[in-house]
This record gives structure tokens, sequence and C-alpha cells, in this order.
């Protein structure tokens, strides 16, 4: 009898009805669920296509290959005044990405530099970070957008008194503006260089591992590293007859024109986004530091290694494994947050997306464009930390 | 637990199928006891709160009127501030019901959004605003210029095709409200502000030195706005454009707000039939037949409205210009009630 019983549970047996047996149960809950769900879209799309039609508002995504008639004030890819919605939507897309990418490699820096400065045996440094920590972490992102924002905008001149830092390189409060490389005939050689000195690089860095794991002598990777990345692209531009020129921006009217520029509200978002962000994720490196036994510092010391090694090649990568699960909602949250870029007048999906859901009147599929967007990013960026955290993590042996 | 996740998703399902907006809004307004207007969030002598959260302006006083001619007297208009961006899907979903908010009727707007115009109670034009120091006199001269202005409305447009048809070059610097743009101007952020003439001239109010700051005398397109209704609701349409044209009438006729009591005592036909004396043009509305009276003791007729909110006495000091009567060389002209 017991042994029966078993045997149900397992669900081979037929003995007893079918819905006793977990895992049929298990299936049928779940077809439930997804049949429910499917039930319930399917009902918010005819009655939203159904009210749409009934108030004779258009819909669709026809719209995305009419002229746009708007130009954002920066954009990657190369727009014109006959450009689509969906190039505009395109452009704003990629000043989301460009400012979520940069933003999320100096608040890393920032955090990790601040929240091992907590820790600091030095009073002055970790009251420093406290302070910080604490100030940034209470105050609305918003609010430290607007004073990033407007700060930066009023220490800096007008155009006309530029700061002029030589080498056409200008500030002004319309931006920071520099020298644009323009690549002429042999620059493909450059980058071929590039691309071997990257290659040699890992190369040698493998090499280096290998030969400390077998004999113990350390290589200097580093600056051998650095080397082969300057040096291999400088030769190459040598060789290759100097092919790059520079068209330098110059006062035009009412401001510069030419070369290179970055707008004060990319920097205002940048500024906000890295110095918000970088204070969580300072906590979660602090965090991260302190879940690792103290016991593992006094070994190393114990040892004779150096407090800088012992922090760096024993402490954090203990401590990464507690740090990279909140660290990956830091990133999506920075990636998220971008998102108040429309207050600044930065150009990124949301901005622009609410331009053309105003001139076309189709909020459906605006906000139907900004979802997929925001989800998608969020699941790449889960994606590429859960590999990084699958491949850091404890290998039990 | 499965009965938990059926109810949930039954009322959910019923909950969207319950959203579509009613056909009838006068008989919601009168349910309600208020109609519910979209207004801007802070546009002096359009639509502004004052400092005891009194909402005046001439996109108001059309408001008012409109609570007037169904209830018999002001108190039945309910504000929403709404930004440029949200005002339409506001109106689309049943949110407010009608838009007075210096919106610009357009053919897209008009078709594609679903919408209908119920007339124009100000005839604006979209100009730039700049810096005296700068020493420009023409729009013509802005090439390169950077030039601030709010997302979501039909400037943006227009300055783009203006200065891409005059071969100049443009820096956009688009921001979500008028208050963020007038602050990014006066810090230096754009030599340009441009936005419809009469919300410069309310803007430049704003700024730290409003003396500093020209109007250009370039009026680059043609901005009629008014108030905004659904489509496909015909007596609400009809009440709201015909609360306008009363206006308008009540001008063209002498009615004003101080002596429309005695005007009812006029032999006048077309006075007897606009305050409801003669006829039952207020019935044919769905209204009371002085619907027309109460409009005009509430708020006054149309040129009262501009002078006190807009007109040379008040700050923003705007003259009549193409907005006053036909009569009197202007373009406000109202089909007759009869």
């Amino acid at each position: 009898m017991a042994a029966n019983s078993h045997q149900a549970g397992d669900g081979s047996s037929a003995k007893g009805s079918i819905f006793n047996d977990p895992k049929v149960r298990g299936y049928i809950y779940q077809i439930v669920l997804v049949g429910g769900l499917v039930y319930l879209v399917w009902n918010i799309v005819q009655n939203t296509a159904h009210n749409l039609e009934k108030q004779n508002i258009a819909s669709g995504f026809g719209f995305l290959d009419n002229t746009a008639g708007f130009l954002p004030n920066q954009s990657l890819i190369d727009l014109s005044a006959t450009s689509t919605y969906a190039e505009a939507l395109l452009a704003g897309l990629l000043n989301t990405l460009l400012i979520a990418v940069i933003g999320i490699f100096f608040a890393t820096i920032v955090g990790f530099v601040m929240g091992i400065a907590r820790l600091s045996n030095n009073w002055v440094i970790s009251k420093m970070a406290t302070v910080y920590i604490e100030i940034v972490r209470n105050i609305p992102l918003l609010l430290q957008l607007f004073f990033w924002y407007f700060a930066v905008l009023r220490t800096v001149p007008h155009p006309k008194q530029s700061l002029d830092f030589g080498g056409g390189f200008f500030l002004n409060n319309r931006g920071f503006f520099m020298p644009k490389p323009e690549f002429g005939e042999g620059s493909a050689l450059i980058l071929y260089a590039l691309i071997a000195a990257v290659l040699g690089v890992i190369i040698m860095y493998r090499w280096a591992k290998k030969r400390q794991m077998a004999t113990g002598q350390r290589f200097p990777v580093f600056l051998t590293g650095l080397g082969m990345l300057i040096g291999l692209p400088l030769v190459a531009y040598f060789v290759a007859g100097m092919p790059i020129t520079y068209d330098l921006p110059a006062l035009k009217g009412f401001n510069f024109a030419g070369g290179m520029k970055v707008i004060p509200e990319f920097v205002g978002l940048l500024l906000a986004l890295t110095i918000y962000t970088g204070a969580f994720i300072a906590e979660i490196v602090r965090a991260g530091i302190l879940a690792v036994s103290h016991g593992q510092t006094e070994a190393s010391y114990a040892l004779g290694v150096k407090p800088s090694h012992t922090l760096r090649l024993i402490i954090i990568p203990q401590a990464m494994r507690v740090i990279i699960p909140p660290l990956t909602s830091q990133y999506l949250n920075l990636t998220k947050n971008s998102s108040l870029a429309v207050a600044i007048a930065y150009p990124d999906i949301v901005s622009v997306g609410g331009t053309v859901l105003n001139q076309t009147g189709q909020a459906i599929e605006i906000i139907g464009i900004w979802m997929l967007v925001y989800l998608s990013l969020s699941l790449i960026t889960s994606m590429i930390m859960n590999w990084y955290n699958r491949s850091i993590a404890l290998v039990e042996r | 637990m499965k009965k938990a996740l059926l109810s949930v998703l039954m009322g959910s399902a019923m909950a969207v199928g319950a959203t579509a907006a009613g056909a009838a809004t006068l008989d919601d307004v009168k349910a309600k006891g208020a109609v519910q207007c979209g207004v801007s969030q802070g546009l002096p002598g359009f639509s502004n709160p004052d400092d005891q959260g009194n909402w005046t302006g001439l996109d108001v006083d059309f408001c008012y009127a409109v609570s007037a001619a169904i209830f018999g007297d002001a108190s039945g208009a309910k504000f929403s501030p709404l930004s440029a961006k949200e005002r339409f899907t506001a109106l689309q979903s049943g949110e407010i019901d009608v838009l007075p908010r210096n919106t610009t009727w357009t053919m897209t707007r008009d078709t594609a959004l679903g919408l209908n115009f119920a007339g124009v109670n100000y005839y604006d034009g979209q100009g730039f605003m700049i810096r005296k120091s700068l020493g420009v006199s023409s729009a013509l001269e802005l090439s390169g210029a950077s030039v601030c202005t709010n997302t979501g409305t039909t400037t943006e447009l227009n300055v783009t095709d203006y200065f891409r048809s005059n071969n100049m070059e443009l820096e956009l610097v688009q921001f979500e409200k008028a208050d963020e743009v007038v602050q990014a101007y006066d810090s230096g952020r754009c030599d340009v502000y441009t936005t419809d003439a009469s919300g410069l001239y309310a803007q430049r109010l704003k700024l730290t030195n409003a003396a500093d700051h020209v109007v250009l005398p370039e009026i680059i397109s043609k901005e009629p706005l008014g108030p905004v209704v659904r489509q496909g609701d015909d007596q609400w349409f009809n009440i709201n454009k015909w609360v306008l044209f009363a206006m308008i009438n009540a001008e063209e006729l002498g009615v004003s707000q101080a002596n429309v009591d005695e005007m009812k005592e006029s032999s006048n036909p077309a006075i007897r039939r606009l305050l409801g004396v003669e006829g039952s043009f207020g019935e044919n509305l769905g209204l009371g037949n002085d619907w027309a009276y109460n409009v005009i003791k509430a708020v006054g007729n149309y040129g009262e409205s501009f002078d006190k909110n807009v007109g040379p006495d008040t700050p923003l000091g705007i003259a009549r210009g193409v907005n006053a009567l036909w009569s009197k060389g202007g373009l406000m002209y109202a089909p007759p009630i009869r």
C-alpha cells in the first residue's frame, strides 16, 4: 500500500485519479494560466482595436515610413530633412544605448572606488565616501538631473567667450567641441594594426598566465599591452603616410561649426546618472566586501601579501559573487532612468518617441515601441550579467 | 486558488471592456455635475492658476462659458493641466470632456486623431524671441542658432521647415515642459525661443529681465487655436461650437456682461434670439433657452474675455490684430443665431 501511493506520486502508476498527480496538476495549472493570459491579451487587443475604430482614430505602424520633419540635436546616424519617423526613432534608440553604456561604465568605476573608499582605514576618505553616498542616494534623480544640467549650463560661457583649450578644443554652453578626425586613403591599415594589437594582447595575457602558473614568474602584462595597443597603430599611421586629417571647429555666426561636439544635455544626463547610480553601486560593493570573511584578509596578510594585492586578488573576486546580482539591477535601473532625459532635452528614445507620438497621434504604437525597447534592453543586460555571474561562480569540486 | 486566479482574469477583462468612452457627453457632464476641461500647465493669459489657485485666461473663460451654458453658472468648470504630449490622449480616452488648450487646428488632428475642432478662439502664428544684445532684427539671420522649444507641438515642424526652406542651419533643443524651455533659454543654452507668438509674450514675463528680449517680426506659420472635442458626439460638438459663436456674436451685437440684463428688453431680433427671448435655439442644443444669456452673464462676450486676459491693458499687452471682429478688419466671424 505504501509502495503504491509512492508510485502514484511518481506519476508512473495509473492507480488513483490522474489529477492527484502533482506533475499533471502542475501542467494543468500552467495551461490554464497561459490560456487565461492569452485570452486577456486577446481581449485587450480586440477592445482597443474596437474603441479606436469607434473613435475614428487611425492605427497601425504605417506612419513609420512618413517624413519626420524634425531632427534630434544629437544623432549617431546621418539624418536629413527627409528622414522618416523610423529613422528618427532609431537615432533616439542609439542615443539611449549610448548614454546607458557610457553611464554604466562610469557608474561602475565611481561605485567601486566609493564602495572601497567607504571601508578605508583612512578616516577622511571613508567619511567623504559616506557623505557622498548618503546625500546622493536620498535625493530624487530628477532633481539631481536639473541640478547638474543647469549647473553645467550656468558656469560655462557663451560661444563668443568660449574656453579655448588649444588644438581645436573649445567649451561653451552649446557643448564641448573637438577636432573631428577624417580618415583618408590607407586608414584601413591602422584599423588592421589595432585589431592585430588586440589579438596580440590576448595571446600575451594567456601566455603570461600560463608561464606564471608553471614557473611563478610574473610578466608586466599591463605595460606591454598598453605599448602594443598604442605602438602598432602608431607605426601603421606613419607607414600609411599619415592619412588622418582633422576637421577643426570654428566660430561661425552664433556657434561653432565643424568638428565633433558633445552636447550639454548629454553631459548633464551622464553626470546625474553616473553619480546617482554610483552611490547605489558603492553600497553594493561595500556589502559584497563585508560579506567576505575577515579571516581571508588576515590569512592573506599572514602570508605576507601586500594589502593592495589582497584586495584585488583575494577579497574582490570573492565579493563579486555577492555583488553581481544586485549590480545587474543597478545597470537595469540606470538604463531605464535614462528616460528622464526628456526633462533636459537629451534626444533619447522617449523624447524622440514623444515628439513622434504627438505629431502622428499614434499613442498605442509608440508606447508599444517604448515597452519593447526597454524590455529588450533589460533582458539583454540581464543575460550578459547572468552569463558573467555563472562564469565567476564558485565551482565546487 | 484557481478561483481567485479566474476572478482576477475576469475582472481585468471586464475592466478593459468598460473603458470605451461614452458618446453622450452632455449626459455624462450633467451626471457628474461638472465639465472637465484640459488646459495648459500654466500659460499666462490663456490658462494660468493665480496665487489663490483660481484658473484665469482666455481658454479657461471658454470652459467657464461651457459650464454656464449647461449649468447656468461658471462653477461647473473643472480643470486638468496637461502637457502638449498628453492632451489628445486625455481627450480621446474620455478623461476630459473638452480641450481648450491653445491647440492648433491641423488636418491630421481633425481627421486621423478622432477629434473635432469647435472653432478658433485665438488666431496665432509661430514667432521667435531672441536677446536684444545679439543684434538680430530678422528671423532670416538665425542660421546656426540653437533654438529651444517644447516637444510634441506643431512648432518643431514649422521651425524645421522654415530653416530648411531658407537654407539655414538649425540646432533644435526640445524640452518636455514650457517652464524648462524658459529656464534653458534664460540660462543661455539657446539663442532663440520659438513657439506661438502669444506664448512668447506670455513666457517672456517669466524671464529674469523681460525687457532684454525681443520678439522678431516674422510669423512663420498659421496657428488657429481653439477648443477640441471628441468625434462622434454631434450634440456635444454643437454645444461647444455655439458657446464660442455666442460669445463672438454677443460682442458684435454689443451685448456685454454689464448690459446683458437690459439687453433682454432689446427690440433687436438678433439680440432677442441670442438671449433666448425669442425662439428655442437653446433647446435645439439640448440646453435651456437662456444658455447664451448665462454664458454672457458669467464670462462676458469674446472681446471682454480677450481684453481681460491678453489685451493691451494686461501684462501680455497683445493688440486685437487679426483677432478683432470681422466688422473691424479681423478674422472673428460667427455664423448667425437664427
